[in-house]
């Protein structure tokens, strides 16, 4: 932990104090975990919209004839399969297979792509993929240039486009575009984190608090909520999106986390890709998997699972899920006992509580 | 905010006492802090508590938070409204959405507790 006085801001930080959020420590940076409550804020997403800082996670951007040769071989998913303005998940791996972090990466041009890393792993990141760049790409610490809002939810659409002369409509899921918000330069992603549409933007940290404000304003019709990390929790994981530190680490691959479909074995080599062919090779021994509470209680991250009562797996993310009112979590379990239907107890406060394993995503839009 | 007549301590519970019996709960600044309330786990009636130690969980929807016990003595009811309930927790903490009720085993303890006055300052600073 930091010491206070320490701690890292976003360009937002007084307006979220403004606004009265409660703030934490959220790897070395001050950050809103919620305004006026993680499930108000989670519904507002749900229903309506909702506007997260998200200006502390990292940019690092690849350039030069090499860009691609680079991403390609730090990253598991195969950047040479997008089209100049989109984006695609992926990961960086270490030689054994375990996670560096996960990321989204946005081809910007044949020569230029653009990754966004989680905020306390972007130094690191950065020094991984700078011990590989063999090939001499061109590469940039870029996160002091950024700062990062996402709006999100149904009427996010209708929202930001009050404030952008982009057709919005036009820009597909997983798609970005450079243009103009607020009439400042502004790249414009239909990504996120939450399992609903949306948007996130990126521009000068300069701009933050004028777009920030922006947002609010063309948002209040809708209902516009800030929201917090605690939000940001609750929809990812009901969304079943994973979180570096929880459902992957330097521990876990790829295949355990059921991210198979990021890792293109085919596209040749990379980082990680030896070990990922023996394990593939060989099958995984655990696996990730839903499970939803059936006794009283909320399975949280780290308890115990056990199966017929013996030691079988541990949860890595678990909380009440305010969409569908029940307590939900994600937990590694042995490969075969990883489907859904199987009872399962979770270990609570000393206590075996019964769960049972389900189908994920837990939450999937219409 | 904080009612005279209770007594509370630095994790953030207060006691009430009539006669031999102490009613317990979590204060306002508790509750605030923990935000959305979504379950809360109570000792069964007959269970004993022994003052300073856990006697039960609230758990947020961010993280689960032991309570405390305050006094020392016998649960002789637990607050049925909060098993389904339980974001009464943030609504009348200190009133309609008490935890416990206790049967007293050393009154005295009491005396070791802060006065409204004292934890205001207290929960105010923290």
């Amino acid at each position: 932990m930091s010491e206070p006085g320490t701690l890292r801001l976003t360009p937002l930080n007084a307006a979220h104090r403004q606004l009265g959020a409660k703030m934490v420590d959220f790897g070395g940076w001050d950050m809103p975990v919620q305004y006026s409550g993680i499930i108000e804020e989670h519904n507002a997403v749900r229903r309506a919209v909702g506007l997260f800082d998200v200006s502390h996670m990292g940019e690092i951007e690849v350039r030069g004839r090499d860009a691609l040769a680079l991403v390609n071989f730090v990253s598991t998913n195969d950047a040479a399969r997008l089209r100049t303005g989109q984006a695609h998940y992926s990961a960086l791996l270490y030689e054994h297979g375990g996670f560096v972090d996960d990321i989204l990466v946005h081809k910007v041009a044949d020569d230029h792509f653009f990754i966004c890393v989680n905020a306390a792993n972007q130094e690191k990141d950065f020094e991984h993929i700078r011990a590989h760049n063999g090939a001499g790409a061109d590469l940039e610490f870029a996160s002091e240039g950024y700062a990062q809002l996402a709006v999100q939810g149904p009427k996010a659409l209708p929202t930001l486009q009050k404030l952008t002369p982009a057709d919005l409509n036009a820009i597909r899921y997983y798609h970005f575009t450079d243009g103009q918000v607020c009439g400042v330069p502004a790249r414009i992603a239909r990504t996120g984190y939450t399992g609903e549409d949306g948007f996130e933007i990126y521009i000068d940290p300069a701009q933050a608090c004028r777009l920030w404000n922006e947002l609010l304003t063309a948002g209040e019709e809708f209902g516009i909520k800030p929201c917090g990390l605690g939000a940001r929790n609750t929809l990812r994981l009901e969304a079943k999106m994973a979180l570096y530190g929880h459902e992957i680490t330097a521990s876990t691959t790829p295949f355990e986390a059921d991210l198979a479909w990021i890792v293109k074995m085919e596209k040749g080599e990379f980082v990680g890709r030896e070990a990922l062919a023996r394990q593939k090779g060989q099958g995984v021994s655990r696996k990730l998997a839903g499970f939803e509470m059936r006794g009283r209680g909320i399975g949280r991250d780290g308890y115990e699972v056990l199966i017929g009562g013996a030691p079988a797996g541990w949860v890595t993310s678990g909380g009440p899920s305010p969409t569908l009112g029940r307590n939900i979590g994600l937990c590694y379990l042995p490969r075969e006992a990883a489907e859904p239907g199987r009872p399962i107890q979770i270990v609570i406060r000393d206590q075996a509580v019964d769960a049972i394993t389900v189908p994920t995503p837990f939450y999937k839009r219409a | 905010m904080y009612p005279q007549q209770y007594r509370y301590t630095k994790e953030h519970e207060w006691v009430s006492r009539e006669g031999d019996v102490g009613t317990i709960g979590i204060t306002f600044h508790a509750q605030k802090e923990l935000g959305d309330i979504v379950y809360v786990d109570l000792p069964r009636p007959g269970t004993i508590v022994e003052k300073g130690k856990s006697l039960g969980s609230v758990e947020s929807v961010k993280a689960v938070s032991d309570i405390y016990a305050p006094v020392s003595g016998e649960v002789t009811e637990a607050n049925p409204l909060l098993a389904n309930t339980p974001e009464k927790l943030n609504e009348d903490p200190h009133g309609a959405a008490w935890l416990v009720k206790i049967r007293l085993s050393s009154p005295d303890e009491l005396k070791d507790l802060l006065s409204a006055e004292d934890y205001q300052k207290y929960a105010g600073a923290e």
